[in-house]
């Protein structure tokens, strides 16, 4: 056990990558996220562990200083919120083209366009079926407490090296803005430059180690490597989806209404499953903890054991409820229902939508 | 136990602060804490409010509409949660400029005259500290020594000076708090 602090859920994940041993942070405020940069600048992480904190002149800037770091084999992470990440989309699909590590977290709010500032879940296509340009996926992890906000930069790096790929940790303004107690890890240091050389053989770390060329791309030119490299990129994206889907049932074993959500309305869903025991409903919660890779075969099983309908809560007009349609496929019913715009659903109305929607639909 | 709580004013009036001494004193006492703040323009110059959640079990929804207790400090608030506290629960206020006092015949109400108290105490800094002494005393969710402690665990060492003034002034509120029955 590391060290107990009540946090809010932005300044879990700031303390969380100095603690991860992350060599820089690169980012610009936007609310409800400005707190991560807040944070960060008054935690003076360079007087600590060296690590390199900077308020970039834009969000564009601050994703291609990423890009630049996590090519010289730097653990590297930014954040923002959802207008801040639709600029950073063309970054991110450069990233993932060159196959190199990062993490990022998006503190959604409501659109679309400058949209709101209270808390949205909107940007689950977003973050799960492309965002920028070309076939790529990214690793999405969903935290639902300010605890996740911290584990999720630690886990986030450790996949993101794994399968040299961008992991996003997609949470809300609920999530960012709630204080909550988090029992926070013990430090990582961070490499050194000979330990990077020794262990990322893809990194520009310079000719002066001896090493041969190393080029870090997304582009070519002939259209047959392309293919190529975009067959290595679903074959790793595959494996993916093998080996790292993360899930929470909650109140499953005996369910016959199970809700199906991620973040905030995980716990939204949560007190309305309480609800709904109180009144003799057996419900219970599919909680996603990865969007990507999503727990397909899971929700099947779950499905086949006797489930009689889904209900998608989220705060869109409904996103995920399409991924849950496919997993579960025909299976059992489901239907969708979220607030969105930046309005918070209640445990009551989640309740109320159940009881309507399927069950007496 | 779970009790869930409103605390809504103005901004300014130490509202969330007050919120988070309360969960810090929370994790004190080994339990779990939520602190969840109305954020945005409303905050500013507006009113604030604060959803605290202290609990012996994992705490599921942080945002509610329904509390056990709820804590008010202006006209506006009163007007948007007095409604929201759940039959049997409690409400505590301040009846300085409430001009429409709580109705409410299922809950119980309590008066507390912070803003006065503190204003006689020569600081109104410590106006929410005199309401927190209040609620502690009808509903003593957290132990005197754990809200010590919480302060001096999330304070800088620079403010600790401040801590007996602070003691004072929750004991000030456990002192004066009185019930009061609607017409």
């Amino acid at each position: 056990m590391g060290e107990l602090k009540l946090m809010k859920g932005n300044e879990a994940l700031a303390e969380a990558a100095i603690r991860a041993g992350a060599d820089a942070y690169f980012g610009y405020p936007i609310t409800p996220q400005s707190e991560v940069i807040e944070y960060l600048m008054a935690e003076k992480p360079h007087e600590r562990t060296g690590m390199v904190v900077l308020q970039a002149e834009s969000e564009v800037a601050a994703i291609n200083m990423v890009y630049g770091a996590a090519g010289a084999g730097k653990k590297v992470i930014t954040s923002s919120s959802s207008p801040g990440i639709s600029l950073k989309q063309e970054g991110i699909s450069y990233i993932a083209g060159a196959e190199l590590p990062c993490v990022y977290a998006n503190v959604v709010r409501g659109g679309p366009g400058l949209g709101t500032i209270q808390p949205s879940q909107a940007d689950y296509f977003q973050s799960t079926k492309g965002g920028g340009h070309g076939d790529y996926k990214q690793i999405v992890l969903a935290p639902a407490s300010v605890q996740e906000m911290a584990d999720f930069v630690k886990d986030g790096f450790e996949l993101a090296f794994k399968y040299r790929m961008p992991v996003l940790i997609l949470s809300d303004g609920v999530i960012g803005q709630m204080m909550e107690k988090v029992d926070l890890f013990d430090p990582i240091p961070r490499l050194t430059d000979e330990e990077i050389v020794a262990k990322y053989p893809w990194a520009t770390t310079g000719k002066k180690n001896g090493t041969e060329r190393r080029i870090i791309t997304s582009l070519d030119l002939d259209s047959l490597k392309m293919e190529e490299h975009n067959k290595h990129l679903q074959a790793k994206y595959r494996e993916v989806e093998a080996n790292e889907v993360r899930y929470e049932l909650i109140n499953c074993e005996d369910a016959e209404y199970v809700f199906v959500a991620y973040g905030s309305s995980a716990r939204i869903a949560q007190k309305a499953t309480e609800l709904a025991r109180k009144k003799g409903i057996k419900a219970g919660i599919f909680r996603l903890i990865t969007l990507f890779p999503f727990p397909t075969k899971q929700m099947q099983d779950l499905c086949k054991k006797g489930v009689k309908g889904f209900l998608a809560v989220e705060m869109s007009a409904g996103q995920m409820v399409e991924d849950v349609r496919l997993s579960v496929s025909g299976c059992a019913k489901v239907e969708h229902f979220g607030r969105f715009g930046g309005i918070v659903h209640t445990p009551e109305e989640v309740l109320r939508a159940m009881e309507q929607k399927i069950i007496g639909g | 136990m779970t009790e869930e709580i409103i605390i809504a004013g103005f901004g300014g009036q130490g509202v969330l602060s007050m919120g988070k001494i309360l969960a810090y004193s929370g994790i004190m006492q080994d339990q779990e804490v939520s602190w969840m703040p109305s954020y945005g323009p409303e905050m500013r110059g507006g009113t604030a409010n604060v959803t605290v959640i202290v609990s012996d079990e994992r705490i599921s929804s942080p945002i509610l509409t329904i509390f056990d207790t709820a804590i008010i400090l202006n006209q506006q608030s009163m007007d948007k949660f007095e409604k929201s506290v759940k039959p049997g629960g409690l409400l505590l206020y301040d009846p300085n400029g409430i001009t429409r006092h709580p109705a409410r015949k299922d809950i119980k109400i309590y008066q507390i005259e912070g803003a006065r108290l503190s204003a006689e105490m020569g600081n109104t800094k410590i106006f929410n500290m005199v309401i927190l002494g209040a609620y502690m005393q009808v509903k003593p969710i957290v132990l005197l020594e754990n809200v010590i402690r919480g302060l001096k665990k999330s304070l800088p060492e620079r403010y600790h000076k401040l801590i007996p003034l602070n003691e004072d002034a929750i004991r000030l509120g456990m002192k004066n708090v009185t019930e009061t029955v609607p017409a």
